[in-house]
């Protein structure tokens, strides 16, 4: 076999730490390596230009490329590799910038590391087989998981194009945090008046199936071929019958449930419809407060409907969807503010939220649009904004910026000058971060035209005295201690990830970041794809976003999802197990042990049973590899030998062991 | 005692592929300083690691072997770490017998966000071994070890 090696230097990033024309010399004189070099950037034009003439000019059978992580440019030099003439897999990596150059300063010891992991790809590259791919067909279907603005794109987008859509949401609406909103920074524009209209295309498109009030119960299978397991949760409610009129809920004699559309500001009935504009517009009873259900008295909703949809034996129904790829849109929750104790949040009724301010500020909320103290429902002359609350504090596990606090912020203080002219509004703040189109000019427009007045400072405490709620905090500018009499307080409350986000990434094997928000496959350049193929994110579920942000992303990840089923058919990954019949007794553990169900017992001539991949099914974990008592069954690119010439690369074996 | 001033050992670290060789990959982004002794391996998942692996590196004279892999529950391959946990717990019981002192080996979950957990498993690990030392020879007239020998050369 005859090898070629490029160092890479990185720029600086890895020569400035390691000794790249060292490594390179140390390389010629590894086993097979025939050509050895060191380049700037390797993978840029004519660093793989080099790598594709030294292919012909060497007769080289393998590449050893050392630079970055694999998990960055392997793809990019397998298609170097492939341009030269040679399969995709005949190609090792060697990751001495994130593993060497960047985390060890000393320049002599780097050396050593990067040619150790240098020796190691070689010698994994020497055990390489060519591989090839096979092609499989795809389930042109969607699945899109959460209903908030990002999904509702992403599944209109797809839908547009053609794709049939499974658009599954947990609450009885879609909509969102979205519809929760009065107004939208920065045209202040009516939000329902944008998502509405979306909301009804949903319902009305062909393409779309919704099925609301359902969770995700489990995913199987693979890009291309997945299958989604989906929970209808009883509504007690016929949903084919059912029309919307709100019958019911006028007629329900408990009065007193909790109403989470409007943030519980207000109370609703046991039967309801989160709003008039839901989608689909239809009642659900809630269990835990309906008499019927409880007691078995009462069913004033059954009496009433004139349409007869009341099923208080509804049970939860169980559907299975096939699809080829899945977005995830399941957007964020929001900061428990309870935490921060001397802001008096669930002591004072006068200290709220902001989004319990904005169904305030609403006119389809519960005070019909009147901005009113809790308390005693007088309207407020001096209203307090605290910025931050649960953002960039790490005090309270949350360092990161919530992204849109600042500029909603500024579009409720110029709401409420709008709604109380009379009325001033401060915001304290510890940065303005307004980095959007039209966003910087918004928040001028905000202290120049409708002076709210700006307070650069953190509030220390917040007390009741004589009726008013003092706020005192730092004006960090002046220097100075700060006291403003408020009559109500609102706390932007910051991002977090959405409950049950932890669940559902185990459900879909993606992974997500400390803070829970799913993590993309590259925060560059991959930041709509996961790591999971066939599976995309939009939105929020990723990390703070405002709506322009998650709209955008949402179309990002129709358009992935379009380009995967654009090529009509898939291809596999080859790294996949095989079995070795003549070594395989039939013994069936790796069938045993396949979390996908890979592997299927077949008999060969003689009558005997033997173990057999499938290998579109395969997604080359290698846990049957290592479960084979007979090593049988070996992973392709990962096979026992390859794995022991690495090692056997840094620990060459003193007592004979040595398998070569 | 600063890491640059003594000579290195020898430690493999075995890292599944996508969430501690991201979380490596992650501390270096990170530019997180670590000792220079860990040279890892990839693996597709920490389900692939056959004991056999850790062993033979051993006989071959690392002095220190760390695998690591996904948090339990969040495995890519859904539960390629649950079969890791069990097979190297059981093999951890084992390395007496092989004559190795199980301080030198460590199995652990960092995830591929975990930068800064991934150094402090490092650092943690890296120092440990250096208060073993380096592995002592392996006695190789030792009817037992020219067994094990035989039993680790046998397979491929």
């Amino acid at each position: 076999m005859r090898i070629g090696v490029f160092i890479c230097h990185c720029g600086s990033n890895i020569a400035g730490t390691v000794d790249c024309e060292a490594v390179a010399e140390a390389a010629r004189s590894m086993p097979d390596v025939a050509f050895a070099t060191d380049s700037m950037y390797t993978c840029s034009e004519p660093g793989q230009e080099a790598i594709i003439k030294a292919v012909t000019e060497h007769r080289l059978d393998g590449i050893v490329v050392a630079s970055c992580t694999p998990r960055m440019h392997e793809r990019t030099f397998r298609r170097t590799v492939e341009r030269a003439g040679l399969n995709p897999y005949m190609f090792e990596m060697a990751n001495i910038r994130e593993h060497v150059s960047w985390i060890g300063r000393d320049k002599k010891a780097n050396t050593t590391k990067a040619v150790d992991l240098t020796h190691m790809a070689v010698e994994k590259l020497r055990h390489n087989r060519p591989l090839q791919s096979k092609s499989f067909a795809a389930t042109r279907r969607v699945l899109v998981i959460g209903g908030g603005v990002a999904g509702i794109q992403a599944a209109l987008d797809c839908a547009d194009a053609g794709l049939e859509v499974v658009l599954v949401e947990r609450n009885s609406t879609i909509g969102g945090k979205m519809a929760q909103l009065d107004k939208t920074f920065p045209t202040v524009d009516c939000s329902s008046c944008v998502l509405g209209p979306r909301m009804v295309d949903v319902a009305q498109h062909p393409n779309i199936t919704l099925y609301a009030y359902s969770d995700i119960q489990a995913v199987s299978g693979f890009v291309g071929n997945f299958e989604a397991t989906i929970r209808k949760k009883a509504s007690y409610v016929d949903w084919d019958k059912c029309t919307g009129c709100g019958e019911c809920m006028e007629k329900c004699p408990v009065k007193d449930a909790p109403d989470e559309f409007n943030e519980h500001l207000a109370t609703t009935r046991a039967i309801n419809i989160p709003f008039p504009q839901a989608i689909p517009k239809k009642a659900v009873i809630d269990a835990s407060r309906c008499k019927r259900l409880i007691t078995g008295k009462c069913g004033v909703c059954a009496k009433i409907c004139p349409s007869d949809a009341i099923d208080y034996e509804q049970q939860d129904t169980i559907i299975t969807e096939k699809v080829g790829a899945i977005i995830i849109a399941t957007g964020y929750g929001l900061f428990d503010h309870k935490v921060y104790g001397q802001y008096g949040a669930g002591r004072f009724p006068d200290v709220i939220t902001s989004i319990q301010y904005e169904r305030m500020l609403s006119a389809s909320g519960p005070t019909g649009g009147h901005v009113q103290r809790p308390s005693d429902g007088k309207e407020p002359k001096n209203v307090v904004f605290i910025q931050c609350v649960g953002s960039r504090d790490k005090s309270v596990g949350r360092p990161y910026c919530s992204g849109f606090c600042c500029m909603y912020t500024a579009k409720q203080a110029i709401l409420t000058k709008d709604h109380i002219p009379d009325s001033q509004s401060y915001v304290f703040y510890m940065d303005i971060r307004s980095p959007g189109k039209g966003y910087d000019e918004f928040i001028r427009r905000a202290v120049e035209e409708y002076g709210v007045r700006y307070v650069r400072g953190r509030v220390s405490r917040i007390f009741p005295q004589n009726g008013h709620l003092v706020v005192r905090g730092a004006d960090t500018l002046m220097g100075a201690q700060v006291q403003v009499e408020a009559d109500l307080v609102v706390l932007a409350v910051g991002v977090e990830s959405a409950p049950g986000a932890k669940e559902l990434a185990e459900t879909l094997r993606v992974s997500t970041d400390t803070y829970g928000f799913f993590l993309e496959g590259h925060p560059k350049l991959k930041p709509v794809e996961t790591n999971t193929a066939g599976v995309y994110l939009a939105g929020a579920c990723q990390g703070p976003k405002d709506i322009p942000a998650s709209v955008s992303q949402a179309s990002a990840a129709a358009a992935k999802v379009l380009g995967l089923f654009a090529k009509g058919e898939l291809t596999s990954d080859p790294q996949v197990a095989t079995v070795d019949q003549r070594r395989c007794v039939g013994c069936m553990k790796c069938a045993k042990t396949c979390p996908f169900g890979a592997v299927k017992e077949v008999e060969d001539r003689a009558g005997d049973p033997k173990a057999e991949v499938v290998e579109t099914v395969c997604q080359g974990c290698g846990i049957c590899s290592a479960t084979c008592p007979q090593g049988a069954i070996q992973l392709n690119h990962f096979t026992d030998d390859q794995i022991l010439a690495e090692v056997n690369a840094l620990c060459q074996p003193n007592l004979g062991l040595n398998s070569e | 005692m600063s890491a640059e001033s003594r000579p290195e050992l020898r430690i493999i670290g075995f890292l599944c592929n996508w969430c501690s060789y991201g979380g490596a990959d992650t501390a270096g982004v990170a530019r997180l300083n670590q000792p220079t002794d860990l040279r890892i391996v990839r693996v597709p998942c920490s389900g692939r690691m056959d004991p056999m692996f850790i062993a033979k590196a051993f006989y071959g004279g690392a002095d220190g072997v760390l695998v690591s892999g996904c948090h339990p529950r969040d495995c890519h391959y859904s539960e390629g770490n649950f079969y890791a946990r069990r097979r190297l717990e059981l093999f951890l019981r084992f390395l007496p017998v092989l004559g190795i002192d199980p301080q030198r080996f460590h199995y652990t979950w960092v995830s591929a966000s975990e930068g800064q957990r991934w150094q402090q498993t490092v650092t943690d690990f890296v120092e440990r071994i250096h208060s073993l030392g380096p592995l002592p020879q392996l006695c190789e007239s030792d009817p037992a070890m020219k067994q094990l020998a035989q039993c680790l050369g046998g397979g491929e």
